[in-house]
C-alpha cells in the first residue's frame, strides 16, 4: 500500500476512533464522579447554574488586570498559538475539502497565503512557548513529560503541513501522508494528555463559575 | 509528636506512630474519597502554563518556584491519576503515574500547611478556573489523616477537642463575656434561653481582643434585637477546616447551628474571621442540608444592613482609611461592598491598595500559617509585601474585619517597628455609634 493510502485509510479511521472513544471516556470518566451538592444558600440575586457556569467559561478567557501584568507574554502567545490553530486547521481550503469528502458539512475559506503565513506564525508562536517552558524557572519545574509530548505533536502537524503545501524535502504525496500521519499521531494522544482541555476547559471553568457566582463573588 | 527532617532538608512534624505505609496508605484513602467530580474535572484541566505562580504571595515574594501553586497538588494530582481518573488502571499498569510515597507526604507537609494561606488568589489567576485553594484543602484532609501536620495545628486540634474552643475552655466562655462586659461598661447577654441573633466569637477575641466582644455587644444593644452569646455554640474559627480534621469541622459546625436552633435563632453571626465564613457560611450545611434552618452571615454584613437601612447611626470620622480585604470574606466571599459601605457611613474616605477587593494580596497568616511558627519567615515575606501597599496608599489608617488578618499584620509590623497598626471595622463602628 502507498504510504498516502496507508495514511489517509487504515492510520486515520483507527486514529479517530481512538480519539472518539478515548475523549469521551476521559469526559464520561469526569462527569460521572458523585457530584457535591451546594452545601449553602446562595447569595441574594446570585445569577442561575446556567448563567454561572457561562460566566465563568467567559470570565476566564481573559485575565485580571493585575495577573495581565505579570503574565502578559503567555497570555498573548496562547492566544496568537491557539487562534493561529484554529484557523489553519478550519478556514484552509484543502481542509474543508476533506471534512466535506467524509462529512457533507463545508464552509468558505480564508486565502491560502494568508492561511500558510498564519501558519508560520504559529509555529514560530508555538517554538516560543517551548523556549518559555524551557527556561522559565516555573514551567520548567511544573512540566510533566505531557507537556512536552502534547507540544511536539501539536507542533508537528503543523511543520508537516506547511513543508507540504510548500512540497520543501520531498515528493507531495510524501509530505502529505506524513503531515496526515502527524495528524493521526495527534488524535491519538489526544485523550489520554492535557489536549483534552480543549473540552475539559468549559467543565472547569463552569464549575468554578458555578461556585463563586453562588457567593456572589468575582471569576 | 516529632520534629523532623526530609532527606531533601525540610522540616515536617509527624503525630502518632504510624509506620510510613501505614500513614501512606491513610492519606491515599483521604485523597481518594475526597476527589468529587468538580475537584477531579479541575485537576484534569491545568495545562501547566504556570500563572498561578504570579498570584501567590509565598512565590511572589521568595522567587522559588518550588511555591507554586499548582505544584502544591501534586500528592493529590498523583493519587487522583492512579487511583480515581478515567486511565487509571492504564497509568497503574504502565508505571506512568507514580505511587505516592510517605516521603513526599512529609515534604508537602510544608507546602501544603506554611505556604499555603487558602487565599484562592491562584484561583482567580487560573486561566482554566482550578480552584487550587480548594484542593489544597482537600489535600490537608490526607494530610491530617496521615499525622503529617504541624505540630502547632495539631495542638489547636487536640486542644478544640478537649475545650471547645483553641483559646479558653467552654466553662470559661460565659465569665470571659461578663468580664469583658464590666471592663468595657457594656451590658451583655450570655446564655439566654430564647434569642432571635446568635453572636458568635474568633479565638483572639477570648485572649487579646476582648474589646471585640464587647463591641459587638455595644452595636445589638444599640439596635434593640434580641441576642446572645452561648456557652453552647460560640466558637467559630473552625479549627478542622483549617487543620482538614473533618470530623472535628464537623462537629464544631454542629455546636454553632445546634445552638442557634436550640434558642430558636433566625441570624447567626460569625465573627471578624475570614475563616470562620468559609466554614460556617459555604460548608455548614454539609451536614445540614441545602436549606440551613438559620442565617449565617459575617460581622461585616451585619454591621452593613444595620447601616445602610439606618438603624444605626454614626458619628463622621472623617479621614482615609485603606481596607485589607480578608481573603475568605472578600475574595472567596463575595463580601466586597459591605466594608466600603460602612467606611462611607463613617465619613471616611476610601484610598484603595494597589491590588484592593477581589484582587487583594492575602495577609500572609491565613489558612492557620500565623499559628505555625514554622512559618514566620515566610509570613513576613508577604508582611513587607503590604506594607509597601499600604504606604503607598497613603491613607491615615489601616482597617480591616478579620482577627487573624489583624494578628497576622501587627505581629508584622511589631517585627519591623512599623507604626501602623490594622484596625478593627467592629471596633471603629462601635467607638463611633451615636447612642
Ligand atoms: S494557572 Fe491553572 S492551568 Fe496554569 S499551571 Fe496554574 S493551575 Fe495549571
Ligand atoms: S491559595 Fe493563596 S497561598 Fe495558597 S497557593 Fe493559592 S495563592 Fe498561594
Amino acid at each position: 500500500m502507498e504510504l498516502l493510502q496507508f495514511a489517509r485509510g487504515p492510520a486515520l479511521t483507527v486514529a479517530l476512533a481512538v480519539f472518539a472513544f478515548g475523549a469521551l471516556w476521559r469526559l464520561l470518566g469526569v462527569l460521572l464522579l458523585e457530584r457535591r451538592g451546594v452545601y449553602s444558600a446562595p447569595r441574594p440575586g446570585a445569577p442561575s447554574i446556567f448563567a454561572s457556569a457561562l460566566a465563568g467559561i467567559i470570565g476566564k478567557m481573559w485575565p485580571h488586570a493585575t495577573f495581565l501584568k505579570q503574565s502578559l507574554f503567555p497570555v498573548l502567545n496562547g492566544y496568537l498559538f491557539h487562534l493561529g490553530l484554529a484557523i489553519s486547521v478550519l478556514l484552509f481550503a484543502p481542509h474543508i475539502l476533506f471534512i466535506k469528502s467524509i462529512s457533507g458539512l463545508s464552509w468558505p475559506a480564508l486565502p491560502s497565503n494568508l492561511v500558510y503565513g498564519i501558519a508560520v506564525v504559529t509555529a514560530v508562536s508555538l517554538v516560543a512557548a517551548l523556549v518559555h517552558r524551557l527556561t522559565d524557572p516555573v514551567l520548567r519545574l511544573i512540566s510533566r513529560a505531557d507537556d512536552y509530548v502534547s507540544w511536539m505533536l501539536t507542533f508537528l502537524p503543523v511543520v508537516s503541513g506547511i513543508a507540504a503545501v510548500s512540497h520543501i524535502g520531498a515528493r507531495y504525496e510524501t509530505l502529505l501522508a506524513v503531515h496526515i500521519l502527524t495528524v493521526c499521531a495527534l488524535l491519538v494522544w489526544f485523550p489520554f494528555g492535557k489536549l483534552m482541555h480543549a473540552f475539559l476547559f468549559v467543565v472547569s471553568r463552569g464549575e468554578t463559575g458555578i461556585r463563586f457566582k453562588h457567593r456572589g463573588a468575582d471569576i | 509528636m516529632t520534629a523532623s527532617t526530609t532527606a531533601t532538608g525540610v522540616a515536617f512534624d509527624a503525630q502518632g506512630q504510624a509506620s510510613d505505609e501505614q500513614r501512606r496508605n491513610l492519606a491515599m484513602q483521604a485523597l481518594v474519597r475526597d476527589l468529587a467530580a468538580t475537584g477531579a474535572a479541575q485537576l484534569e484541566s491545568c495545562v501547566r502554563c504556570g500563572q498561578c505562580a504570579n498570584a501567590c504571595h509565598f512565590y511572589v515574594t521568595t522567587g522559588d518556584p518550588k511555591y507554586t501553586p499548582i505544584r502544591k497538588l501534586r500528592p493529590l494530582e498523583q493519587a487522583y491519576h492512579r487511583h480515581v481518573g478515567p486511565f487509571a488502571p492504564l497509568f497503574r499498569l504502565f508505571g506512568i503515574v507514580p505511587r505516592v510515597t510517605a516521603a513526599e507526604l512529609e515534604e508537602w507537609e510544608q507546602l501544603l500547611f506554611d505556604s499555603c494561606t487558602m487565599c484562592g488568589r491562584c484561583t482567580l489567576a487560573c486561566p482554566m478556573g482550578i480552584d487550587i485553594a480548594d484542593l489544597v484543602k482537600q489535600s490537608r484532609h490526607a494530610m491530617f489523616a496521615a499525622g503529617l501536620i504541624p505540630d502547632r495545628l495539631e495542638l489547636m486540634d487536640r486542644t478544640t477537642k478537649l475545650w471547645g474552643s483553641p483559646a479558653t475552655p467552654s466553662e470559661d466562655f460565659a465569665d470571659i463575656i461578663r468580664e469583658a462586659g464590666t471592663q468595657f461598661g457594656v451590658a451583655m447577654k450570655i446564655d439566654e434561653p430564647k434569642a432571635d441573633y446568635l453572636i458568635t466569637v474568633a479565638p483572639a477575641e477570648l485572649t487579646e481582643h476582648t474589646k471585640a466582644l464587647a463591641d459587638a455587644a455595644k452595636v445589638l444593644n444599640a439596635l434593640g434585637v434580641k441576642w446572645t452569646y452561648h456557652s453552647d455554640g460560640f466558637e467559630a474559627s473552625n479549627i478542622g477546616y483549617l487543620n482538614g480534621d473533618i470530623a472535628l469541622q464537623e462537629t464544631m459546625t454542629r455546636k454553632l447551628i445546634d445552638a442557634a436552633i436550640k434558642i430558636g435563632a433566625h441570624t447567626l453571626v460569625l465573627p471578624e474571621c475570614g475563616h470562620a465564613y468559609g466554614a460556617a457560611r459555604w460548608e455548614a450545611g454539609r451536614w445540614y442540608g441545602d436549606k440551613l434552618p438559620v442565617r449565617v452571615i459575617h460581622m461585616t454584613e451585619f454591621l452593613d444592613e444595620a447601616v445602610t437601612s439606618g438603624r444605626i447611626k454614626l458619628k463622621k470620622v472623617g479621614q482615609s482609611a485603606s481596607f485589607h480585604d480578608p481573603c475568605q470574606l472578600g475574595r472567596r466571599g463575595g463580601v466586597i461592598k459591605a466594608p466600603r459601605n460602612i467606611l462611607a457611613a463613617l465619613g471616611v474616605e476610601v484610598k484603595e491598595l494597589a491590588d484592593a477587593g477581589t484582587v487583594g494580596w492575602c495577609c500572609g497568616g491565613g489558612g492557620g500559617v500565623v499559628s505555625n511558627k514554622r512559618a514566620d519567615p515566610l509570613r513576613y515575606r508577604v508582611f513587607e509585601m503590604k506594607r509597601r501597599q499600604v504606604e503607598d496608599a497613603g491613607a491615615d489608617r489601616f482597617v480591616t474585619a478579620c482577627g487573624q488578618c489583624r494578628i497576622t499584620l501587627n505581629l508584622g509590623a511589631s517585627k519591623y517597628k512599623w507604626d501602623r497598626k490594622a484596625e478593627s471595622l467592629l471596633e471603629l463602628v462601635a467607638d463611633n455609634l451615636i447612642a
